[in-house]
């Protein structure tokens, strides 16, 4: 029996471990190819062969890809507009979708049934269906080409309204609201300074979640943005990937950069995003 | 003393404004636009339900379902049986090492969809690719130019959405084990119920209504794959429409042959795949929750 479990936990543990390693390879692909030049790239799968330690040629190793893009390529640019976009998006729709959740979990007033249901139907509508009509509207608003225009429809998800309604049906007691409303305190400040304190979980995923949904978005930049000064990383570096589309190296290290402050700020928020990710699924 | 209650619609108006302008009008629109001919947003000729007729003798648009439903069956029966095997195997009790386990099979969902695409373009090249290099090197007479991205061009995106998406599913699966009560599992233990029994009728009707859950998002999501075959194949469709999927040809006539109208019948009819799909879904699980 104790020999059963020991084969059992020791297959367990290969079989992570062998897909573990499977799915760092291509990170560990990608960091390798973005060190080298366009030369070496066709040359090794990972670094570069050589006579040093390991067998690997460190002083082949180099940085030319990133100052070429930082450089010539002026991918920087580019990073700043997606830090600028993901972050007004992500604090903006936080914002207006716990105000939204707040209405419809505590507050009582006439119309309350119907504007859930109407966030409960706009779960169901799927993105692409709004491309084509979405893209006329913002032609006839004036706001193709603007930032204005790429985030003002996205600013107010139902599925954010309907996560924050879940979180502040359970995670806010009504009698606390009523407690404070008596102690003569305003909607407002009842709302920033005694709700939202208690649903930060929430705010914490959902901040992640909004940043990595704008920072990893590229179909409605690419629609609705056409000066290449505004574009976002994901836009910007397929359009070079159509330009030195076979300078693998350099791709990959445009990838590395576009990649990189994402998996950042996970590992800050990690705890955080893992629980307001699965909380809503597991308790509904 | 009655005073109208403003408070609630403060609270909403953000909500209620940017919905109303940029969701529930272009749904109304998009209806009338799905009857229309469009030369760009400017340009329109009315031709009542000529669009739905014409795409339903469209082969494109029948290419373009054909690869999707392709695409969709791959993260059904590949990537969601992968994600619930590792779940399985990081909720061994007493495994050491699970937070940093579940941590490296997460960190691809972080990567967003174009930047796979980026990717997995060069480790699916020809000659110079990771993966065919490594099936060269294990297998014997494994072509080095074999062509991924030309001629098995869904397998190809099955595989890097497979990398992807896995582990994300696998925190759901993951959350949802760990709610299964021990208590069932151990007196199953003690009346000699072998893993695969103990799995079957304990584990598997336990994490039903959130497996049912991981389903549905991964097929709805599934269904409306665009970039990671449109930037893998150097925006196109690839050759011979290998790549091309229903949101992708939606693209492709409304934004680079400017046929908005076309394009909404398309989202119409995609629209109307999806809330199918989820219907069945319900159906299903309904059925099972009975027995």
């Amino acid at each position: 029996m104790q020999n059963r479990k020991a084969a059992a936990n020791a297959i367990v543990y290969t079989l992570l471990v062998v897909f573990a390693i499977i799915t760092l390879i291509p990170f560990a692909h990608m960091l390798a190819g973005a060190l080298k030049t366009k030369f070496d790239y066709a040359a090794t799968l990972f670094l570069p062969e050589g006579d040093g330690f390991l067998g690997i040629g460190w002083d082949r190793i180099t940085l030319d890809n990133f100052r070429r893009l930082f450089g010539e390529l002026k991918i920087g640019r580019a990073m700043l507009n997606s830090l600028f976009l993901a972050s007004v998006h992500a604090i903006l729709t936080v914002l207006f979708c716990s105000m939204g959740g707040y209405a419809l979990a505590k507050l009582r007033f006439k119309g309350r049934e119907f504007v859930t249901t109407l966030v409960l139907t706009a779960l169901i509508i799927p993105g692409p269906l709004l491309l084509a009509p979405g893209f006329k509207l913002l032609y006839q608003l004036g706001l193709l080409n603007t930032y204005t225009g790429l985030l003002l429809p996205g600013l107010t998800p139902a599925f954010g309204v309907f996560l924050f309604r879940q979180a502040m049906l359970n995670g806010v007691p009504g009698e606390l609201i009523e407690a404070a409303r008596i102690d003569g305190a305003g909607e407002a400040r009842i709302f920033f300074e005694l709700v939202l304190p208690l649903v930060r979980p929430m705010m914490g995923a959902f901040l992640m979640i909004s940043f990595m949904g704008t920072w990893n978005n590229f179909i409605s930049p690419q629609i609705i943005l056409q000066s290449p000064d505004l574009h976002p990383l994901s836009v910007a570096l397929n359009n070079l990937k159509g330009l030195y589309g076979t300078d693998y190296a350099l791709i990959m290290a445009g990838t590395i950069v576009s990649i990189s402050p994402v998996m950042c700020i996970f590992l800050l928020l990690q705890r955080e995003f893992i629980a307001g990710l699965t909380g809503g699924a597991v308790k509904g | 003393m009655k005073r109208l209650n403003l408070a609630p619609w403060l609270f909403l108006t953000p909500f209620l404004f940017l919905f109303s302008l940029f969701t529930v009008w272009p749904l109304i629109n998009s209806m009338f636009l799905s009857m229309q001919q469009t030369y760009g947003p400017g340009r329109t000729e009315w031709v009542g339900l000529h669009n739905f007729k014409f795409l339903l003798t469209d082969p494109l648009f029948w290419k373009a379902t054909a690869n999707t439903v392709k695409f969709a069956a791959g993260s059904l029966f590949i990537q969601l049986p992968v994600a619930l095997g590792l779940a399985l195997l990081l909720n061994r009790p007493a495994l050491k090492g699970r937070a940093y386990f579940r941590l490296i099979f997460f960190a691809p969902s972080l990567v967003g969809m174009p930047f796979v695409a980026m990717l997995f373009a060069p480790i699916f090249a020809r000659h110079t690719g990771l993966l065919n290099k490594t099936l060269n090197y294990f297998i014997s007479g494994w072509p080095i130019d074999f062509a991924w991205t030309q001629n098995y061009v869904m397998s190809a995106l099955i595989i890097a959405a497979l990398w992807m998406s896995a582990g994300f599913n696998m925190v759901y699966f993951l959350a949802a084990l760990q709610n299964v009560s021990r208590d069932l599992i151990e007196a199953a233990e003690i009346d000699g119920a072998g893993a695969w029994h103990k799995f079957w009728h304990i584990t598997l009707p336990e994490i039903l209504p959130i497996a049912g859950f991981v389903t549905l998002l991964s097929v709805i999501g599934s269904f409306q794959l665009f970039e990671l075959s449109y930037i893998m194949l150097n925006d196109s469709a690839g050759p011979d429409n290998r790549g091309l999927t229903i949101v992708m040809y939606l693209y492709q006539t409304g934004f680079e042959a400017g046929d908005l109208g076309y394009a909404s019948s398309i989202g119409w009819v995609l629209a109307l795949m999806l809330i199918t799909i989820a219907l069945i879904q319900r159906r299903i699980l309904k059925r099972h929750e009975e027995h």
